[in-house]
């Protein structure tokens, strides 16, 4: 009776690790093979290049069009970080109402939010691009920021809200009586504590600006302006023909560093933040 | 006299709560409702956006057009007197979408539904495979991804490679073959399965163990456990993954425009809805069409949502049956 699950145990960890070597190989052998000679990257397997170089990153970086992959790095970090402070003002201030405010329609106007939760984009997808386009926007990064701090990421709203609900009304109730305002409460309370919901927050508002394609595909037109994903599409091209492959595979790999960097950094806040709300993927 | 001091007292008491709201109510109006309103209208227009003061209103003629086929037609006399052709793509289109979604959606939960329970032991060191297993959900959705995917199912790709060492000959090319490109991208999706296993496994934590224990006492078989409690128990954590899943994966896009290489892939193959509708709405300017095309979307996801939910009273349990 003692050894069974000591022989079961072994078998799940033979198992996930298997499965887990077989998930993540894709991802090493593209990490690996940006450092292999171009010659030597089509069909090869392994893992381990004999003779590592990093010709693939200096022709890589050089980009395209006259544009090197400096400006679309520096490009998407500034859309990114900029989004990630839009979605933090908007969104908390937004889920603060909802979650201890009383006013007139806070049902209604939470049923709204929660319906635009499910709502697919497409279907505003139009009549926003017609609308950016006579404010001259379409070329700039304005129709993929200003939304941002309108909050229209409602399931950061949504996030938000369930967090500062779980917070004690203790200290509010005390901050009031002594004659602090709701902008008193809500910035000096409400925002140090509902931290690892901004966190949480901040963290996939970066990450889905910087993954997102089909926004920076619409509205960024030329390619000094493009993000690191819209630039990488072309560089890699309508038929997939280019020559450069190692150049591209090095850049795709360079691409997924920040995701790396902060995941690897605020882990819980992934866990935490999937785990509470579903966030989908 | 008292009625004003009650107008007064109102707009003091929801000044400022729609102040800390005013930010979500402009974006609501004007990048929500106004364009989902607009939508609906163009809908009814040949709205082209490189010539936007011919708009008519033309009815239900782009309803017509996505629909036609299944009627059997091929053209029709429009609303303006026009010949107008039916979208010979457009059912293709769905039926690209339809099939992802039926299939993808499930095999990812399952996927995700048995990994959970496998890591749901006392085990050590299982934080470290979670994250092994998030890694594929926390990049899947970059255009890298997406490139290095159509490098592995390349007729002289990695997986080719790997085959062709397993002893296989005449390898096609995945990602150009039309029996197989889309089985490439469901692929790419069920490898993500990293976020919904992490839910899953939250949920199974909530389970206490006295049910199993007490469950082993009468004799119950693990298989019988794990559909006698194990499901019942996580069923409302199925189903808000399932709605998820579900609404995002008809709207899937990015992979299928970088496999595809802009287009719906050979014999439109990878021609998903989204894509159909960028093309439609951004290559050939048919806006009014496009926003029909959303429209349609909007319903389906809606549809399909519903059906969820409605199936839910015969398979989700909320609380425990004693």
């Amino acid at each position: 009776m003692r050894n069974k699950p000591v022989l079961r145990h072994t078998l799940t960890y033979l198992f996930i690790t298997a499965l887990g070597l077989f998930m993540i190989y894709p991802v090493i052998w593209m990490i690996t093979s940006s450092f292999k000679p171009n010659n030597m990257i089509f069909s090869d397997a392994a893992l381990i290049t004999t003779s590592p170089t990093l010709e693939n990153y200096i022709s890589g970086w050089r980009g395209y069009a006259g544009t090197s992959f400096q400006t679309f790095f520096i490009n998407s970090l500034v859309m990114c970080l900029v989004a990630v402070v839009g979605n933090l003002i908007s969104c908390s201030m937004a889920a603060y109402a909802f979650a201890r405010l009383q006013f007139a329609g806070k049902r209604f106007w939470f049923a709204v939010m929660m319906i635009t939760l499910m709502l697919p984009g497409h279907v505003t997808l139009v009549p926003r691009y017609i609308l950016f386009n006579t404010f001259d926007w379409v070329g700039s990064y304005l129709p993929i920021i200003v939304p941002k701090f309108l909050a229209t990421d409602a399931f950061f709203v949504f996030l938000l809200v369930q967090f500062i609900r779980s917070l004690p009304k203790e200290i509010e109730e005390a901050a009031i009586v002594d004659g602090c305002t709701k902008l008193g409460v809500f910035l000096r309370i409400i925002i140090p504590l509902a931290t690892p919901a901004l966190v949480t927050t901040a963290l996939f508002t970066f990450l889905w600006t910087w993954d997102d394609f089909f926004n920076h595909l619409l509205y960024l037109t030329r390619p000094e302006s493009f993000t690191v994903s819209r630039a990488l599409r072309t560089f890699v091209g309508d038929a997939g023909a280019v020559s450069n492959w190692g150049g591209a595979l090095a850049m795709a790999t360079l691409s997924i560093l920040p995701a790396f960097i902060l995941f690897f950094t605020l882990q819980r806040y992934f866990v935490q933040g999937i785990s509470t709300t579903g966030i989908k993927g | 006299m008292l009625k004003t001091s009650n107008i007064s007292s109102f707009f003091r008491r929801n000044t400022v709560p729609y102040m800390f709201l005013a930010p979500w109510l402009v974006g609501f109006f004007l990048l929500t409702l106004y364009p989902l309103l607009y939508s609906l209208g163009l809908s009814f227009t040949n709205y082209d956006f490189t010539k936007p003061d011919s708009t008519q209103w033309i009815g239900l003629d782009n309803y017509q057009k996505m629909f036609g086929s299944v009627f059997g037609l091929s053209e029709f006399i429009g609303s303006t007197g026009e010949i107008v052709r039916v979208d010979p793509y457009y059912m293709k289109s769905l039926s690209v979408t339809l099939t992802y979604v039926f299939v993808s959606v499930p095999l990812k939960l399952i996927f995700a539904l048995a990994v959970a329970v496998l890591m749901n032991q006392k085990l050590r060191g299982i934080s470290f495979y979670r994250v092994v297993y998030y890694i594929p959900t926390l990049l899947g959705g970059s255009v890298a991804i997406a490139v290095l995917w159509r490098k592995l199912f390349e007729k002289d790709g990695l997986v080719n490679a790997f085959l062709g060492a397993l002893g296989f000959t005449d390898l096609p090319s995945w990602i150009t073959n039309p029996n197989f490109a889309l089985w490439t991208l469901i692929l790419l999706t069920v490898w993500q399965f990293g976020s919904s296993m992490i839910i899953f496994l939250a949920g199974l934590k909530q389970i206490p163990q006295e049910y199993y224990d007490a469950a082993s006492v009468d004799g119950a078989t693990k298989v019988r456990q794990f559909f006698s409690i194990t499901i019942p128990l996580l069923s409302p954590v199925i189903l808000f993954t399932l709605v998820i899943q579900i609404i995002s994966a008809f709207q899937v896009f990015t992979q299928a425009y970088i496999i595809g290489g802009g287009k719906g892939g050979v014999l439109n193959s990878t021609l998903f809805y989204t894509l159909h509708l960028y093309i439609q709405g951004w290559t050939y300017h048919q806006m009014g069409y496009a926003s029909a095309m959303a429209w349609v979307l909007l319903l389906i996801i809606g549809v399909f949502t519903a059906i969820v939910f409605r199936s839910s009273d015969w398979w989700v349990s909320y609380g425990v049956g004693e």
